[in-house]
């Protein structure tokens, strides 16, 4: 079963790879234009699949602390910061309420003293990373399709051959 | 204040534009004051930033106070600081050049246009200085976002290269996205700088994922450069889009990009990997030698004057690629040089054609019917862009090909420096051509005597404004300054390069 | 902690994905919309009355406080649960919009004419930005919130805390503006007269 090994073991790089390759082929081979914009989208949201399950961790929650964590001030032990089993490596920052303390010699109130296991919980970097690149595709998306409207404004028709037949002949 | 200079720099048009967004509907006349003023700032900053480059070494500018790498810091060195400085330059004079045409091209939305000005400058600066690589990505796509706007404003043919530009800019960004996440899967980092330790420490420059990281960012970035063969998106995207679009983005988008690759291939890569685990010089050289000649060529065949610059601009980015990829030390300091002066230089000829197309309302070659009566100062600046691109001293672009030039022969790469002296030779032609008739008058329709054609056409264009012709002549007595002051350039550039230590790559 | 990071580590990024949206906004404006008195070119100029049909009115009136107060929810959230700014604003855009789908592009128009609108989405990037030079003039670099418990009645921590939430309702402010400014632009095809 060697090969349902190499497809399990490396499942979300099969998945993105196979979504990113539906939206490249509708980008490339369409020739109408909104079809392309969201063979483009389809491209996008395959990259952010891609991100957002790196950050997946074995026996990991969610990156949200609870109001009754941060606030309880039990110990735990020890920072987790390496990756572990997995077909991911993933190295996000450990968070700990009394990093900060020390970092400006500021006086402060006592803060309390909470220290969490960051293997406990899925790397939040690649969220925060993919919220930015959510938006990011969707200002682009607006942009193509307003373009998209105005050469339909300007040329009446969206589909790209026959624009280059009308700038060929009579533009 | 002045060790703020790094934000200050960008900060300065950030704001500006922003405030142009809001009040420039109501009062339009406070968008191009606005927008000169703030750029003229930020050159001051630029100059500071050069300054304490020079002086003190590379600036690390914490953001929000946290360490790198959990947090986001500037890193400027020389190379980022000089580049930093040609585009503020370049965006302070083609704001200088907007005054008349923004409002002839565009009359209803000369707030709009000054917003997205004010932010493509933003984000080019932006990345330039920063020393992250997804931060790199986020502003990649500001620029880009401002670009498909600025050129989509133009009239039918811009709209559909425009939407091409979408397509393809996307597909560029994206790539580069990927790479970052490969990169990121294997070091945990995203500074730039410490990417590269990591890799060092983790001793993993043999597996694949790095390999894959390195193909998807450097395809990428030449997507976004318009490298041969991916240049279809450049060509009509410039010739046909407002002038001011064409002389601000032409100069500034692909060379920024560049830079992008530089860093990219140095600072996070390495050399040692780049060219001595994957041997590709040889191949990168032989498409960059592809690129000049097609770009040459076909720029040979345009009737466009705009859509010839164009096509120059994919030759010239052939240069750049072709000089860093030689794997050599004077191959590097001019490819570097060469993204300075080529800044100016096509931002000198797109201000003339600009002004051409402003002044008699043609676009095609026989526009420039007898100007050098009517309009001499013009064609003066014409001359030095038109000089510069060609290789004649004492502009710039004589010395930055000749390191090029230098460059190529030290590494052996003849192929190199064969095509550089073709292109040369055929932007003489082309130069040339544009030259005797705006000299001598087009000539089937008068003849060759100067006087008659004077005389048949007493309603030819006047010499250009003010608001025109100032950018133009400083951007021709700064391209005769940068060839002048070479020496002292070049010792910063050597300065930078002399770190990545060519001599010791084993091939 | 998502917040945390979006807001604070890499609250630099964040202000730029800020300002990707603005920029976004601007760009369909400059795109789409014409000012000039060309603008009255559209021929079926028929504006016919549209009566809001009854249960969807009914049930949009009853739905939109509710969904903008959840959006509120969200904004303020986002350090405890799942939210934040972008979150909260795409959802309070959302309610304009369903204003402009349940009535009329004009209905939805005299909640958030053009100009409020782009004052909409300046402010809240004059926020955001405005929280990163305040830090700069109290003499630390651009974005350390830390430095702002001098003029907030916080220690340095906290003053991060707080500030993480000033610099997301700037970004609801300006997401709100662009997601319905986006909308109404796309929908109406620049024209600002009829919606979908």
């Amino acid at each position: 079963m060697e090969f349902f090994e190499v497809i399990s073991a490396r499942f979300n790089y099969w998945v993105y790879v196979i979504i990113m390759m539906i939206g490249l082929y509708a980008m490339i081979t369409k020739t109408n234009m909104v079809k392309k914009l969201i063979g483009m989208s389809v491209f996008q949201t395959a990259i952010i699949l891609f991100y957002v399950s790196i950050g997946v961790k074995d026996g990991a929650t969610i990156p949200i602390l609870y109001h009754d964590q941060v606030h309880a001030g039990h110990h735990h032990d020890g920072h987790g910061e390496d990756a572990h089993h997995g077909p991911t490596e993933s190295h996000g920052p450990s968070h700990g309420d009394n990093h900060e303390t020390e970092e400006f010699g500021y006086p402060t109130r006592h803060a309390p003293d909470v220290v969490v296991d960051g293997d406990d919980f899925a790397n939040p970097l690649v969220h925060v990373l993919m919220l930015t690149a959510i938006v990011v595709g969707v200002s682009t998306l607006g942009v193509g399709l307003a373009i998209t409207q105005k050469i339909h404004r300007e040329f009446g028709t969206i589909e790209e051959n026959e624009i280059h037949d009308m700038i060929k002949s009579g533009k | 204040m002045i060790e703020q200079a790094p934000a200050l720099i960008l900060l300065i048009p950030f704001f500006a534009a922003i405030i142009v967004a809001l009040a420039g509907i109501r009062l339009k006349s406070v968008c191009f004051p606005l927008t000169v003023i703030s750029m003229a700032a930020s050159v001051l900053s630029g100059i500071a930033i050069l300054a304490q480059v020079v002086n003190d070494g590379v600036i690390r500018y914490r953001l929000g106070g946290w360490e790198p790498p959990m947090g986001i810091e500037f890193r400027i060195d020389a190379l980022g600081a000089l580049v930093a400085l040609a585009v503020s330059v370049v965006g302070l004079l083609t704001a200088i050049y907007s005054k008349r045409q923004v409002p002839e091209e565009t009359p209803d939305k000369v707030s709009q246009y000054y917003t997205l000005y004010l932010l493509l400058m933003t984000g080019l600066i932006g990345m330039v200085i920063t020393g992250d690589a997804f931060n790199l990505f986020v502003l990649i796509e500001v620029s880009a976002l401002t670009s498909y706007a600025l050129i989509a404003m133009g009239p039918r043919r811009a709209t559909l290269a425009a939407y091409k530009y979408v397509i393809m800019g996307t597909i560029g960004a994206s790539f580069y996205l990927l790479g970052v996440g490969y990169l990121y899967i294997k070091t945990g980092s995203l500074n730039m700088f410490d990417i590269h330790e990591q890799l060092i420490a983790r001793g993993i420059f043999d597996s694949t994922a790095i390999l894959v990281a390195f193909i998807l960012i450097t395809v990428g970035v030449w997507i976004k450069m318009a490298f041969f063969p991916l240049h279809a998106w450049l060509p009509n995207s410039y010739a046909y889009a407002p002038t001011t679009s064409s002389a601000v983005l032409g100069p500034l988008v692909t060379k920024v990009m560049i830079y992008v690759m530089i860093r990219l291939t140095f600072t996070v890569f390495g050399a040692d990997y780049t060219f001595g685990k994957l041997d590709w010089s040889g191949i990168v050289v032989w498409m960059s030698v592809a690129a000049i000649l097609v770009g040459s060529i076909s720029a040979l065949a345009q009737t466009d004057l705009r859509k010839m610059l164009a096509f120059l601009i994919i030759a010239e980015v052939g240069y750049m690629v072709g000089g860093v990829w030689l794997a050599d030390d004077m191959g590097l300091i001019g490819a570097i040089y060469h993204i300075i002066a080529d800044a100016f230089m096509t931002l000198c000829v797109f201000l003339f054609a600009g002004i051409i197309f402003a002044k008699t309302g043609k676009r095609d070659l026989n526009a420039m019917d007898g100007l050098f009566t009517k309009m001499p100062l013009t064609m003066v600046g014409l001359l030095v862009g038109a000089f510069s691109l060609i290789g004649i001293p004492p502009t710039a672009g004589f010395f930055s090909k000749w390191y090029l030039i230098q460059g190529g022969v030290a590494s052996g790469s003849w192929e190199y420096v064969i095509a550089l002296l073709v292109s040369s030779l055929i932007n003489a032609v082309l130069f040339f051509r544009i030259i005797e008739i705006a000299y001598f008058g087009v000539k089937p329709a008068e003849g060759h005597d100067d006087h008659h054609h004077g005389e048949a056409e007493d309603s030819g264009p006047s010499e250009a404004s003010f608001s025109m012709l100032l950018p133009l002549l400083a951007t021709a007595a700064i391209l005769i300054g940068l060839g002048i002051y070479n020496r002292d350039i070049v010792a910063i550039i050597s300065d930078f390069v002399s770190q990545f230590n060519f001599g010791a790559i084993s091939r | 902690m998502v917040t945390a990071v979006l807001a604070d580590y890499r609250g630099y990024d964040t202000m730029f994905e800020t300002v990707v949206i603005f920029t976004a906004g601007i760009a369909i404006i400059s795109i789409l919309r014409r000012f000039t008195s060309a603008d009255a070119d559209s021929g079926s100029e028929k504006v016919y009355e549209k009566r809001p049909d009854l249960i969807v009115d009914t049930t949009c009136r009853l739905m939109i406080p509710i969904i903008q107060l959840f959006a509120l929810y969200v904004i303020a959230h986002g350090h405890h649960s799942p939210g934040g700014g972008f979150q909260g604003g795409v959802i309070f855009g959302a309610s304009f919009i369903l204003i402009a789908l349940s009535r009329d592009l004009q209905a939805a128009n005299k909640w958030v004419p053009e100009q409020r609108v782009l004052n909409l989405a300046g402010v809240g990037i004059l926020i955001y930005a405005g929280f990163g030079l305040a830090s700069m003039f109290l003499g630390q670099n651009f974005l350390d919130y830390a430095i702002l418990h001098k003029i907030m009645p916080a220690s340095p921590i906290e003053a991060r805390y707080h500030s993480m939430l000033g610099v997301e309702i700037g970004v609801a402010f300006t997401v709100t503006a662009i997601m319905y400014s986006i909308y109404s632009n796309l929908a109406s095809k620049g024209t600002m007269k009829e919606g979908l």
